[in-house]
């Protein structure tokens, strides 16, 4: 078993003339937690929906725990230990929490006769059952006779980890978990995630926050405009000057600007 | 029971086996416009397989043949119709019913524009159990894994993709199955009324049929339910109401305030009468009740 988890080598990606993603090689560690950081419009989104077949690749390569996927159908790869959460709550509105969760059990449950058992019949199922489970030991209840669409937004928030998390991956992408929660319910997260991790899950996280990247992860990638422009641990990213530039832009060319303008 | 009430029963059962056979592929947001298409196909081949001039077998017999005919005939048909979208589908599945009425209506050994005469006949208990048995097997199909990937489909597609769903074998299952059912409830027609002809399966029962499913509510197996027992009741009690108080001016324009109702409907629940939440919270109260009749009891 390799050290990786993900090896990501030369992927491109262009929508028309623009390159969206440019050459971006990385390798996720096993049982690290890695976020993927940039301004907006850097591609991390992007990156996250070659991963999972939204997108084909043009070109480079996608390996995921040492099995090549980009060729792989977009429905098929979550059997092979990766599944996600997304920027804006993607929760199926009309079904319940439980049934939210369940969804995510689809990957291991493909089989006809699978397909065929009664779930919503039977009020004790393995199921049903584990669906509850995992909710409870993501601190959730289970919200019994309401939709999702009516629930808190921290809850549907953690709701879709929650989704993601019964299709047992070996790899979690979560696309912005953090992002229009209060502070209690960034906590929650928090810890629903270093539980994650200490259960032997990868993660890797897109995310804005970057005082929830500090306290949650152990390594960062950083993206500009489709390209890798650091890597490295939280603390080496605040000193990194590709990385402050990216982000508040250069600091000395701003004021020689002012003086050429004035003169 | 009397003649009346027996005919409007027979309407009814037909109606909601019809409503079920749309209803499956509504689920996962497919619109089909072609129920009276699969409908004529049950209805004509049941009962030529049942005729001492077709193949000759026994009605049980020929009933699920036509069945799996229809359903054969789904199957085929959708791959290149579950291609199209919202309304393109309607369109689709309009111009398919179209293309099977006019096929029927132009084959001799069918009987062509006068008709076919069926053999056998189905009295009305064998109606009304196929009809439950098409209501309770509806249920279990919605509450299995393909069920729930169904309504997954319907909410967002690509996510269902995401966590795993074969989005087109599902649909073209439930597109199938559903086949299945309206030829059923076409060999029912054939086999109750011992008559058929092409068109008696008009557009305007596709029509009927689809509103059934849409203001019934496609989110839960009741919808359909509703939707049909609505349909066939609400236009007959306001014609008794009208025998009732002599009024004749309301017996004809009975449909003018059933439209209205309809369009009502729409505004008041756009999402169908029965909605998931609403299921839920009648499902809650009818528990909380029993719990507490238990407590004093």
């Amino acid at each position: 078993m390799s050290d990786n988890v993900l090896n990501i080598t030369g992927i491109q990606k262009n929508f028309g003339g623009l390159k969206v993603i440019d050459d971006v090689s990385m390798d996720v560690r096993r049982g690290s937690r890695t976020a993927l950081i940039g301004p907006n419009g850097a591609g991390k989104t992007t990156v996250f929906n070659l991963l999972t077949g939204v997108y084909p690749i043009d070109q480079g390569s996608i390996v995921l725990d040492g099995m090549e996927i980009s060729q792989i159908p977009s429905q098929d790869r979550v059997i092979h230990g990766m599944s996600r959460s997304f920027q804006n709550i993607r929760l199926m509105p009309h079904l319940s929490t439980i049934e939210n969760v369940m969804l995510g059990q689809h990957a291991r449950a493909r089989s006809l006769g699978n397909l065929m058992f009664p779930l919503g019949m039977l009020s004790k199922n393995k199921w049903r059952q584990e669906a509850e489970d995992a909710l409870h030991n993501a601190g959730i209840g289970s919200y019994p006779g309401e939709v999702v669409a009516n629930l808190p937004y921290g809850v549907q928030k953690r709701i879709e980890v929650v989704r993601a998390l019964v299709s047992r991956p070996k790899l979690l992408l979560l696309d912005e978990p953090a992002a229009g929660l209060n502070e209690v319910e960034t906590r929650q997260l928090q810890e629903l995630l270093e539980q994650v991790s200490q259960s032997g899950v990868t993660i890797l996280v897109v995310e804005h926050d970057m005082h929830f990247v500090r306290n949650l992860c152990d390594h960062v990638v950083v993206l500009n405009f489709g390209q890798k422009i650091f890597e490295g641990t939280p603390e080496e990213v605040h000193q990194n000057p590709a990385v402050l530039e990216a982000y508040l832009g250069r600091e000395d060319s701003q004021p020689a600007k002012e003086t050429s303008d004035a003169s | 029971m009397s003649g009346y009430l027996e005919s409007q029963l027979i309407i009814l059962c037909l109606s909601i086996i019809y409503a079920y056979g749309i209803f499956l592929p509504a689920a996962s947001g497919q619109l089909n416009l072609g129920a009276a298409g699969f409908i004529t196909l049950g209805a004509y081949a049941s009962g030529w397989f049942n005729l001492s001039d077709g193949l000759g077998v026994s009605m049980p017999l020929s009933v699920v043949m036509a069945m799996l005919f229809t359903g054969a005939i789904s199957f085929a048909i959708a791959f290149p119709i579950l291609r199209t979208r919202g309304v393109y589908m309607v369109l689709a599945t309009f111009a398919f019913a179209e293309v099977v009425s006019g096929l029927t209506i132009n084959m001799e050994f069918l009987g062509a524009a006068a008709g076919m005469p069926v053999d056998d006949h189905a009295a009305v208990e064998i109606v009304v159990i196929a009809a439950i048995g098409v209501t309770l097997f509806s249920f279990y199909f919605m509450s299995t894994r393909l069920g729930l990937a169904l309504r997954s489909i319907h909410d967002d597609e690509s996510v269902s993709v995401l966590f795993g769903v074969n989005v087109r074998l599902a649909k073209v299952a439930a597109f199938t199955v559903g086949g299945m059912l309206m030829g059923l409830g076409g060999a029912m027609y054939g086999h109750h009324y011992n008559y058929i002809e092409a068109q008696a399966f008009n557009v305007l029962l596709s029509i009927y049929i689809l509103l059934y499913v849409l203001l019934g509510g496609t989110q839960t197996a009741w919808g359909p339910l509703v939707g049909a027992i609505f349909f066939t009741v609400v236009p007959e009690l306001i014609r008794n109401l009208a025998i009732e108080i002599g009024s004749d001016w309301l017996a004809d324009s009975r449909f003018i305030f059933f439209g209205a109702f309809i369009v009502l409907m729409m505004v008041i629940r756009p999402e169908g009468v029965v909605t998931r939440t609403m299921q839920d919270r009648v499902a809650s109260a009818l528990a909380g009740r029993r719990k507490d009749t238990g407590e004093t009891e």
